[in-house]
């Protein structure tokens, strides 16, 4: 006979269980559904081929959009990375219970709750657009990945701060001990002891930022040739590619959508084990 | 040996206290503390939890200085100079008192690593290699490394961790080093090599070790300050000193009933 309380604690077991069984459900039903509509046009040609126009049925790959999309997330990388690393120094080092330091805190987790179309709209505006207040570069990889930059910066500030923050304070103390400054401290010592765990911050950053479609028909746009600069040219990407060609009356496209999307799971799912990997190499 | 040191001509003071009250904020955790630390002896700091002995090591490297609201009042003095005197540089003063604390604390570095930090700081110019050797010859680490020096300080055992770290401390060549309960993190084996290695380094260093081991305190230590903590008119509790000796004289003839409870075990 079981008590009521092991009944209770059975119930609630078998309730999580399932919970978790529905959310390892979806994502395989996900995988599956790609994998099913997108597997048969995977070959070379997807990588070497330019985008057909929907009235070639057959044929094409997405060469270019590939190409955008690395580039437009390396431009993302490259901006917030270095930003968003100091950013997260000060905030968990220098400037360590300032009030100034508190406001960064709470428009970081501000921003990172900014619907990805508003970063968008925002890029569009002071990047793209050839009136007023703006840069006036045009769609560009520069604008797209600005744009990206911007989203991937509260995750990294984030991620990174807790890095910081989760190395221990008597590590620090042994450092000043010896005589270091404050900055050897950081930069010597914490630093580089929170870097597996920073780098991991910074995969999923891009995972997240690779998949962004929004933010990017606003300033990357598409195009159907090689991209030749990263500035001025519209840069096509795999993700705004997928939403051109989808929904599109082209059987064509509708496949290489299903294949770009493969494609895309693919790169987040390498990101993915990549930050693995770094977090392993760090125990 | 140690009731003649009094006999013997006065040993050169290094750390003097005169009168040094600290506080955190508004609590005062020490009051009227003087205390003179003799050179190349090893001095043990003893009494209940709370009584501030960490408060007071850490005013002789200013470690406390990070600590917000801190503040001493009264004097300490380092080789006759005031540690607080504005143009002393509590960076610079680090290098020569360093510090060993409660628990090993390598950094998630390589051995090697370790033991060059310090020195790298200050541009060491000599050989590293050998002064690494040297360093963990000299905290009776050398044998059990010597094969894994570029194996990560934190995957050794808590008692090699904690040579390491006293390997580490001696590698920048300080005057005096502070030791917050080296052993407690240890098993007994440990803290016996240890024990051994505070004799070997006390010919070159002065050492100033607070420990809740009275055993310990007896055998390592030349001088005892006995500290206890007192209850305030307004009901606060403040650490300050009872009695100070040596070593033999604290725990053989104290002069204070205190003392003597405390060391032989019977207290509160
Ligand atoms: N950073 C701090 N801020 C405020 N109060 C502190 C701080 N550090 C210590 N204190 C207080 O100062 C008093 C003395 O503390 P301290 O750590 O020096 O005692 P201790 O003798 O080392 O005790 P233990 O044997 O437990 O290590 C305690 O009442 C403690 O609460
Ligand atoms: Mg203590």
């Amino acid at each position: 006979m079981s008590s009521p309380r092991t009944l209770f604690a059975i119930g609630m077991t078998g309730l999580t269980f399932l919970a978790a069984a529905i959310a390892l459900l979806i994502l395989v039903a996900i995988l599956s559904y790609v994998v099913i509509n997108g597997g048969s046009r995977v070959s070379l040609d997807l990588f070497t081929q330019l985008p057909p126009v929907a009235v070639i049925k057959t044929g094409g790959g997405f060469g270019n959009a590939l190409i955008g999309t690395l580039m437009t997330v390396m431009i993302a990388v490259l901006l917030s990375v270095p930003f968003g690393i100091l950013a997260a120094i000060y905030l968990s080092e220098f400037g360590r219970e300032t009030l100034f330091s508190s406001i960064v805190d709470f428009l970081t987790n501000v921003l990172s709750g900014v619907p990805s179309i508003v970063v968008g709209v925002f890029a569009y505006g002071v990047i793209v657009t050839k009136t007023g207040f703006s840069l006036k570069l045009g769609f560009s990889a520069i604008a797209g990945g600005v744009a990206l930059a911007v989203l991937m910066l509260p995750i990294v500030v984030r991620t990174a701060a807790e890095a910081l923050e989760s190395v221990p304070n008597d590590v620090r103390q042994a450092a000043i001990g010896l005589g270091a400054t404050q900055f050897q401290t950081v930069f010597r010592i914490v630093l580089p002891a929170a870097i597996p765990s920073i780098t991991t911050g910074v995969m999923l950053a891009v995972a997240r930022a690779a998949g962004e479609t929004a933010p990017l028909i606003l300033t990357t746009l598409f195009g159907y040739s090689w991209i030749n600069s990263l500035i001025a040219p519209p840069t096509p990407t795999l993700s705004v590619l997928v939403f051109n060609f989808a929904t599109g009356p082209s059987r064509n496209q509708q496949q290489l959508a299903w294949a770009a999307s493969l494609i895309l799971v693919a790169l987040v799912l390498i990101t993915s084990l990549l930050s693995r990997l770094a977090i392993r190499r760090k125990v | 040996m140690s009731s003649d040191t009094k006999s013997s001509s006065p040993t050169e003071t290094v750390l003097k206290t005169e009168n040094a009250s600290v506080y955190y904020g508004n609590f005062r955790a020490l009051q009227g503390i003087s205390l003179d630390i003799p050179k190349q002896q090893i001095t043990a700091l003893i009494g209940p939890s709370g009584c501030g002995k960490s408060t007071l090591l850490r005013c002789y490297n200013r470690l406390n200085d990070l600590v917000k609201g801190f503040r001493v009042e009264g004097k300490i003095s380092y080789h006759g100079q005031d540690l607080y005197a504005p143009e002393i540089d509590p960076v610079e003063l680090r290098r020569r008192i360093g510090m060993v604390f409660q628990k090993p604390n390598p950094f998630p570095k390589s051995i090697y690593d370790n033991i060059a930090f310090g020195p790298r700081l200050v541009g060491y110019k000599g050989d590293m290699d050998d002064l690494v050797e040297r360093s963990l010859k000299q905290s009776a680490l050398w044998d059990e490394v010597k094969d894994k020096l570029k194996q990560n300080g934190a995957a050794l055992s808590g008692g090699q961790q904690q040579r390491l770290c006293i390997a580490r401390a001696i590698a920048v060549q300080p005057d005096v080093i502070l030791m917050d309960e080296p052993c407690s993190a240890l098993d007994p084996i440990s803290t016996l090599r240890i024990e051994d290695l505070l004799q070997e380094l006390k010919q070159h260093y002065t050492i100033i070790i607070v420990t809740h081991n009275m055993q310990q305190a007896s055998r390592v230590s030349d001088m005892t300050a006995f500290f206890n903590v007192e209850m305030t008119e307004k009901g606060g509790r403040v650490g300050h000193l009872v009695e100070y000796s040596e070593t033999q004289r604290i725990f053989q003839s104290p002069t204070e009933k205190s003392t003597q409870e405390y060391v032989s075990g019977r207290f509160g």
